[in-house]
Formats: structure tokens, sequence, C-alpha cells
């Protein structure tokens, strides 16, 4: 899957406006690709975008799956292709399974709508064979459940069955985890780490735990106000972040060698989308103790090392204010 | 699912009684009583006071209640003063005609609402959305009586096409063909009349109810899974919009008994509204009190079965 340029953006009071702002990105089979970033810089809207399931958006650029241009397909034809070739896992799987549906049916209904010619029997096989293997312990009996029968892990495990049914080559996980408490949490982490080296698929893993990132990710991309604005593999990311955003936000993780300072918090919120600055640095307003000369006055990415990249030129002069130093290296990976 | 019905319809019980009270002391509570007005002022009062001694109206209201009930339970509603027969003689023939004329209604009902809900719900903010909003806006401001006198003015006075009153052509024999058609087509005319109007909050429900679903996260899962746009509807969204209006489906009930009320006496159609209206200026006593019993625990029946239904369709109120 190749993203490029894609700009995504949403009417407000009658005027457009960019959630994802051109952004460009890869992601390669068997890849966990992370995208990190905080509430409303775009990473849902990301996402969404490559499944087509924006109904009132405006999308530009091309989204290439496979050599195909999958942004200018009708409807009908992406059907063909999610949850067949491409599948989501949700984030809240209580508001994600239909209530009134028993979770067998609703996998089924996966599985009915790309294989017709399979029979009903086969199809109840596979998909007791997929809760299964997703790690429910009574599969046959989960079958006939209903979504609130269910504890939220398991519920979280059969949207990951859903989404798995047909074996998808992209696998679109938005914030699997969130709604999860820690440790259903590590477990649904090591579920998709198996099905990710069964499946062979690209995994775009987007979320704003970085401890779920430094678990999972091959590559990371943080998003800030619609913007890529740095991408590097895992480790060079957590060893040596450069971008302020990057760096602000790893610094602002509970860290154990430290407990007597008080945490370091990133100034403001992202702001909404209709007074987003489009011009200069968009985290300029954030970092305010950042000489202004020190921004580029069209930010664009600079690869500072092969296969990484960060956007402005500001990450060269950037430091924290307060007393507390940055932790070295972060003690990630 | 039988324990859950079995329950609700236990519940019923206290219910009823204390509705039966209610009713009693309500019309108890009425000034005058069936012998005021109806009995030529020039008998002597002491004549009179001794009617209402053999009539038991002396009594102590509890003893009265204990005998009204009593005798109720055995199936006898007491003597209609007016008419001069048993109350449920009296009723029997026109609870059959307003149970057809409100079944009647509620197919009408359904009939506008489903389609012009669900269009409006599903292109919502559309001139055809519009439109239909626009026409529950009138229907709510329009009275009933209002509309039913337009419609029997036009459709029955005017125009021609439909019957002005009564229940069925007189000289058509009961049972053969031509008197259930008759029956059917002295129907339509009130059944739509009151159906144009009762339905505009079903119609508004289930709009909103479809608006509502149709952003809920598990349509989205739906479409992620490759769900054409028609079985996203059919499948997911139409079921939990209509789970909601099932629900609605008592309170149609209610809806309906105040509706017959009126449509019955615009449209002269001998049914157990108009019975009730005349029993009230007539203080025709137990005819009136058997009329609002009988009205009390068709609503709580419309309760019970809506109860019913939404525990048939939505498998998170069964009771385990």
């Amino acid at each position: 899957m190749k993203i490029k340029n894609l700009t995504t953006s949403f009417r407000v009071l009658d005027d457009y406006y960019a959630a994802v702002d051109n952004v460009t990105l890869t992601v390669n089979k068997n890849e966990v690709l992370a995208i990190v970033g905080e509430s409303g810089s775009g990473k849902s809207a990301l996402a969404f975008s490559i499944m087509g399931l924006h109904n009132r958006a405006k999308i530009e650029g091309t989204l290439d799956f496979k050599g195909q241009n999958i942004a200018k397909y009708s409807q009908g034809k992406l059907n063909k292709l999610r949850g067949k070739e491409m599948a989501m896992i949700f984030q809240d799987s209580l508001s994600a399974l239909n209530p009134l549906m028993i979770v067998g049916a609703q996998i089924d209904e996966a599985l009915l709508l790309h294989n017709s010619s399979m029979s009903k029997k086969d199809r109840k096989v596979r998909v007791i064979d997929f809760l299964s293997k997703v790690g429910i312990p009574r599969p046959e009996k989960t079958y006939e459940q209903y979504p609130h029968e269910l504890s939220g892990g398991m519920r979280q495990r059969v949207v990951i069955a859903m989404a798995i049914a047909n074996q998808p080559e992209l696998l679109i996980a938005d914030e699997p985890t969130t709604a999860l408490d820690v440790t259903i949490q590590a477990q649904i982490l090591d579920l998709i780490k198996d099905l990710k080296d069964d499946m062979r698929a690209g995994i775009i893993l987007i979320t704003h735990d970085l401890g779920v990132v430094a678990e999972m990710a091959d590559r990371v991309a943080v998003m800030y106000a619609g913007q890529i604005v740095e991408i590097a593999d895992v480790y060079s990311l957590f060893s040596s972040p450069q971008h302020p955003y990057t760096r602000s936000l790893l610094n602002s993780l509970p860290n154990s060698a430290e407990t007597k300072t008080k945490l370091h918090v990133i100034q403001g919120v992202v702001p909404p989308l209709h007074k987003m600055p489009r011009e200069g640095c968009r985290f300029r307003h954030r970092i305010p103790w950042i000489d202004e000369s020190s921004h580029e006055e069209n930010p664009e990415l600079h690869e500072i090392k092969p296969g990484h990249f960060v956007r402005c030129t500001c990450y060269k002069d950037f430091y924290f204010p307060d007393k507390h130093k940055e932790a070295s290296g972060n003690g990630a990976t | 699912m039988w324990k859950l019905i079995v329950r609700r319809i236990l519940i019923m019980i206290p219910q009823i009684f204390v509705l039966s009270l209610l009713v009693f002391i309500m019309a108890k509570a009425m000034p005058g009583d069936a012998l005021t007005g109806l009995i030529d002022p020039n008998i002597d009062p002491a004549a009179i006071e001794a009617m209402r001694e053999r009539l038991g109206l002396n009594n102590p209201w509890y003893v009265q209640y204990w005998d009204w009930v009593t005798r109720a339970m055995q199936g006898d509603l007491g003597q209609s003063f007016h008419f001069k027969m048993p109350v449920t003689e009296l009723i029997g023939q026109r609870l059959v005609n307003t149970f057809w004329l409100s079944l009647a209604t509620l197919i009408f009902t359904y009939m506008i609402a489903i389609p012009l809900g669900i269009t409006s719900g599903r292109y919502n903010d559309t001139f055809l959305d519009r439109a239909i909003t626009g026409y529950t806006y009138v229907g709510f401001a329009a009275p009933l009586f209002i509309t039913a006198l337009l419609m029997l003015f036009v459709f029955g006075f005017q125009l021609g096409w439909f019957p002005t009153g009564g229940s069925v052509s007189p000289g058509s024999a009961a049972g053969t063909w031509d008197y259930i058609l008759s029956k059917a087509y002295h129907l339509i005319l009130p059944a739509f009349s009151m159906a144009v109007i009762t339905t505009v909050s079903t119609v508004q429900y289930l709009r909103s109810e479809i608006i509502d679903t149709k952003q809920k996260e598990f349509i989205i899962t739906a479409r992620a899974k490759g769900a054409s746009e028609s079985r996203v509807y059919n499948r997911h969204i139409l079921r939990n919009s209509l789970l909601p209006i099932a629900a609605f489906f008592g309170y149609e009930i209610t809806g309906l008994i105040g509706g017959t009320i009126f449509i019955e006496n615009i449209f002269n159609y001998p049914g157990m509204g108009q019975l009730f209206l005349q029993s009230i200026t007539r203080r025709d006593f137990s005819v009136m009190t058997a009329c609002v019993l009988l009205f009390g625990i068709a609503a709580i029946i419309g309760a019970l079965i809506s109860d019913i239904i939404l525990s048939l369709v939505d498998p998170r109120i069964r009771i385990k």
C-alpha cells in the first residue's frame, strides 16, 4: 500500500479544511507501521480515508493498493476490497458490534460477502475455526452469543476474528487496545503479533500509546495536526527522536528513574480543524519559547538519515524550557 | 421467554385492581347519578329516594365498589339506565366495531409511517425529507377532529367516495361477503383520517432512530466488512431502528382510544368511543365505568404487547 499526497478535507461552515494534509506513506507486506499522535491529529481520519469510509469528505491524492489507485474507486468497487483484501479493527468493541446479532452471524457476514460459493455449513466451520484462532475458549458457544454477553477482551477478539476472516493483506487497527485494561491489552497485542506472523499482512497500527508502539511497530509515523512530522524505524525513533513534537511526546512518559519531578506537559491542545494554522510549522504555537527564525516557512520532510524523515528545521534548535532535562534515550526498545 | 411473559401478566393484576378503583371513585365523584335528570321531576322525592335505596346508590362507596367488582368478574357490568339492557350486551357489538376500526387504523398508521420514516431517515436533509417532516409538523399541529371533519366533508359529502356514517350498509345480512365488504368500506375513511394524524409521531420517531443508528459504529463495521449500502440498511440499520417503534406500539394503542372517541363521534360510527361519550352526557353510570375500565385494560394490554415484542426482538432485554 502506497499512500501519496493524501489530503482528506471536511466541510466546516461552508469551507473545506484538511484533517489529513498531504500525507505520503508506504506500508509493506509483513510490516507494522504505527501512526502516533494526540487526539485530533488526524490518525483515524487517515485510516478511514484508506478504507473509503468517509462519506462526506473530499479526498485528494492517490491510494495505491497493489498497483490500483483505490482513491478513485466507487463504493461498489470498494466493497469488493473492504473486508477481503483490507480490513479494520475498531477501538470500542461494544459499539463496533451489532447488538442484535449473534457474534457468529456477524463474522459469518464477512465470509458471506466475499465467498458467495461457500455453503452455510462450511462458513460456520470457518467462523468457529477463526474464533478459536483468536483465542476464544469455547468457540461453539460463543458463536451463538450476543455481544453484550461477552467480556471486553472476548469482544475485541471477535472484532479481530471478523477482520481477519478473509485473510486481508492490509489490516488497519484503530486503537485496538485503548478500551481494554492492561492485562487484556497485552493479550490482544500478542494475538495481533501472532496473527501478523501468520498472515504476513501489512498492518497499520493507530495508537497514542507509545508503549504499544515500542512493543509492536517496525516503523513509526508521528502525526501532528494532519501532517506527518517524523517517520523512522522504531529503534531510531525511540533512541534519537528529532522533531520537537516527538521529543515532547516521549518526554511526557512517566519514567521510573525520575520519581521526584513533575511530568512534562505539552502546552495547549491540537487546534480545532477550522482554526488550524495552515502556514509555517504547525507545532510552533505550542513551543513559543523557540525562536521563530528556527522554523521553516514551508516546512518540508527532511531525510536526516536513510529512512528517517523530520518536518521543519526547528528540531535543530529545540530544547525543553523547564528544569528537568530530557531523559536520554528514553529507555525504549 | 415464558417466564418473562408470565411475570409480566402477573404484574397486570394489581394494575387492573388500581385502575378499577380509580375508575369507580372518579365516576362516583361526578355530580349527579343515574336518577338525576332522567326522572320526571314531578315524581315524589320519597319515591326517588326509595328507588335509590333499591338500586344500592345509598350504600357507602366501598360496598358499592365491592358489589360492582364481584359482579363484573362474573361478566355482569350492570344495566344501562338509558338503553335498558345489560351493559355487557350493549358493549359487545360496539367493542367488535371499535376493534376493527383500531386494527385498520394501526395498519394504516404503519403503512404510512414505515416507508415515510425510512425514506426520511435514510435521505435526511434532502428535499424529500423536508417534505416528509413538513407533513409531520402539520400533522402535529392539526387537531384530529378538524382533520377528520375535513376528510368527511371532502371524501364523504363532496366527492361521495365513502359512506358518511354507520359501520355497515343497512340490509346486508351478517356473514355474507357483501356484509364483510360493506364493513371494510365503512372503516376506510375513519381509519385513514385517524391514521394520517396519529402516524406523524411514529414517522418522526423512526426518522430520528434511523439517523441515530446510521452513525453508530457497528454500521461502520458493516461497511468495513464490505457490505453494500442496501445490505447495511436492511440488515443492520432497519432492525435496530424498528426496535423502539415496537416499544411504541403499546402507546399507539393508548393513543387509539383517545382517537376513536373523536372519530366515532364524527363519523357516527357505532363503537366504544361513541358509546362512551353518550354515556357521559346521559349519566349512564354503569356504561361509563365499563367503558373506562375497558379502555384502561386495553392500555395495559398495549404495554404488555410492547414488552413482549421488545423481548422478542431485543436479546438484551430477555430475562434468564
